[in-house]
């Protein structure tokens, strides 16, 4: 499979291949789309997954650090657009002014009456950045007491600032309410984009229309999701393959080797921890927009789980493989809840097995059979060995040059 | 030859708990040497390189390395610094190749983070191509350069273990310290890195070798320092070591003197 993407090996295929690829990611929300917009909702989410999945892999894949409470960036992410992209700004002020006075009036004063009326309402162009940053800052902070763990022992400590992030916006509705706590936060803006908002104009039927042009709703999404997933592949590579990604995995393979190569394991790991969160925070950004309402519930630790199961099931360290893992345990449990109860219904007459119980079940099962066949994940990273050009004879060795510095 | 000092260190002591495994243990290294540092097994050499390195922090001692004062308290400052080590049991970057093991040698070398890395601008393309056209002499320079796209775990014992140096010799190193770079080596292996090493001598750098094989040993230092029980017991030239009634005694036992 991975020859089909060697361009050194194979310029006409890979040409092939990606074009191929190109055209049937854009064909495919409007032939799916002829099925259901449904469809194309699975695949808007798949889309949110994979850039959850590959932010992830940064810290995980890469720097193998084994970070259980990643969902808490793409709580992070979500929450924040919910709060500067929706009438919750306008409810936080007044809930202080309420509880007290002094500081809501000051607030008022600082942010004037039309916040304090409509809330804040920020566009598409500063949530990705301000999500992100956000995101980093935490990912750094979460880092930070960390550092010196490793293996079970990170993981337990990232488990438990996962759950605190969840918990604190489960309660941070009292003394001042600005999570509206377990009820979340409803109202967000959908995204606009030069003015098209990709939800539809009111009364379009959750049409968008660019120009002539129209699409449903959700395949403007897809598109704009499509384009976030790229830029993030399109980072992680480059990252990947720089002296960063070298020192990652460095890490991941010998922290003390790398320390003695001059490698400075704290900021490289900080640098790990808030890569991976600001990619996190980005999708729960694109997540709360799209959804138009956030709660805490959907940031429990079982999205942390699946999450790591993207990036594990795909191939760890592995972006082809991580962006499978991401599509087919996100999309696919989606694809049985629509096609189970109907089968069964056709087959028996009656739903004997409901669908949510069929899914966990077959979840299970496909993780079990993935790691007992295939334990470095379905598509890994190709070794060494197997690249066709190992052991090639440098061309012309600089027996000259000597080791003198450069 | 210069006899510019390299690394000169002294009154290094370290204490775990109660035992005192160095006791004002000092060396003087000049330039373009191949320092010797030998003891029987637990007389502290281990300890003495990983203070020198900052993996411990001693708890007394000056240090200095080419006339400048350096604080040993931090492996990758140490690094940045100019002492460059291998280790005694191989921490080789197992599932890298052997040219990106090299290639991570360079990063206390080089620059580019976040911004260089994604825009891949021409400094940082720059950059690249010289970290690796380094690494790739570096590797043909200790004689593997056709394994360079080998997974390094994948390479025979002998091949690591030079492999580990050509990784140090990466980070341009003042000094280059290397903890029993022999340690399960048969004959032909021994030779051909006593040849390497050599070599490395040839090109100006200066060596601090740990090593258990006297034998080697001799015929390669210029200088040597014998430890004992964390003290050293002698110091000079080898022809010198091997007379010394001390060193004889530690090694093979009997009366002290």
């Amino acid at each position: 499979m991975t020859k089909h993407f060697n361009a050194k090996h194979n310029p006409l295929l890979t040409k092939a291949s990606l074009t191929l690829l190109t055209v049937s990611l854009i064909v495919f929300p409007f032939v799916a789309q002829q099925f259901g917009n449904s469809w194309v909702r699975i695949m808007d989410m798949s889309l949110l997954y994979i850039m959850l999945a590959l932010g992830l892999n940064i810290v995980v894949g890469f720097a193998g650090l084994l970070d259980l409470g990643y969902i808490a960036f793409y709580a992070l992410g979500a929450y924040m657009t919910g709060i500067l992209a929706s009438p919750q700004f306008a409810t936080i002020l007044e809930s202080f002014v309420n509880t007290y006075p002094l500081i809501g009036e000051t607030l008022i004063w600082i942010f004037g009456p039309e916040i304090a009326q409509k809330g804040i309402h920020l566009s598409l162009w500063a949530i990705v950045p301000l999500s992100a940053a956000l995101a980093a800052l935490f990912g750094a902070l979460l880092g930070a007491p960390t550092l010196k763990l490793r293996g079970d022992y990170l993981a337990i400590v990232t488990l438990g600032f996962g759950e605190i992030i969840r918990i604190f916006m489960n309660n941070l509705n009292a003394p001042v309410n600005i999570t509206n706590g377990p009820q979340g936060i409803n109202m967000i803006d959908p995204i606009r984009i030069f003015g098209v908002s990709l939800a539809g104009e009111a009364g379009s039927n959750a049409t968008v229309h660019i120009g002539s042009f129209s699409m449903p709703s959700v395949n403007a999404y897809y598109f704009l999701f499509l384009a976030l997933c790229v830029a993030i592949i399109f980072i992680t590579v480059r990252l990947q393959h720089s002296r960063l990604g070298r020192a990652w995995v460095a890490i991941r393979e010998d922290e003390i080797a790398a320390k003695a190569m001059g490698i400075n394991t704290r900021n490289i790991k900080l640098l790990a921890f808030a890569m991976g969160a600001s990619f996190g925070g980005i999708a729960g950004a694109m997540f709360a927009s799209f959804q138009g309402f956030v709660s805490p519930e959907s940031f429990s630790l079982m999205e942390s789980i699946s999450v790591l199961a993207m990036v594990v099931l795909g191939g760890i360290g592995h972006i082809p493989g991580v962006v499978l893992g991401g599509v087919i345990l996100s999309a696919l449990p989606e694809v049985l809840r629509h096609v189970v109860e109907p089968l069964q219904k056709k087959i028996f007459g009656a739903v004997l097995i409901e669908a949510e119980v069929l899914r966990q079940l077959l979840y299970g099962l496909a993780m079990v059979l993935i790691m007992l066949n295939r334990p470095s994940g379905l598509w890994p990273a190709p070794k060494s060995e197997d690249r066709p050009d190992h052991d090639v004879d440098v061309d012309k060795p600089a027996h000259t040059s000597g080791i003198a510095p450069v | 030859m210069s006899t510019k000092t390299i690394l000169s260190i002294a009154g290094v002591n370290k204490r775990f708990g109660g035992l005192q495994a160095l006791s004002e243990v000092g060396i003087n290294i000049l330039q373009g040497q191949i320092y010797g540092l030998i003891g029987p097994n637990g007389a502290g050499k281990t300890t003495f390189f990983n203070v020198i390195t900052g993996l411990y922090q001693a708890d007394s001692g000056t240090f200095e390395l080419a006339g400048k004062q350096y604080s040993p308290s931090a492996p990758h400052e140490v690094a940045k610094a100019g002492i460059a080590r291998t280790f005694q049991n191989i921490r080789l970057f197992g599932e890298m190749t052997a040219l990106e093991n090299v290639m991570v040698g360079r990063h206390v070398r080089t620059h580019q983070g976040v911004l260089g890395a994604v825009l891949r601008h021409r400094a940082a393309r720059e950059e690249e191509v010289a970290i690796r056209k380094r690494a790739m002499e570096l590797l043909d320079f200790v004689g593997i350069a056709k394994f360079a796209q080998r997974t390094s775990r994948h390479l025979s014992y002998g091949d690591q273990r030079r492999l580990e140096i050509a990784r140090a010799l990466a980070t341009d190193p003042t000094l280059l310290a290397l903890d029993e770079p022999a340690a399960g080596m048969n004959a032909t292996e021994k030779l051909g890195l006593r040849d390497l090493l050599l070599k490395i001598k040839a090109e100006g750098k200066t060596i601090l070798l740990i090593e258990h094989d006297v034998k080697l040993m001799m015929g390669l230092c210029d200088r040597l320092t014998v430890l004992d029980y964390g003290k050293p017991i002698a110091e000079g030239v080898p022809s010198d070591i091997q007379k010394n009634p001390a060193v004889i005694a530690a090694y093979l036992g009997g009366a002290h003197s």
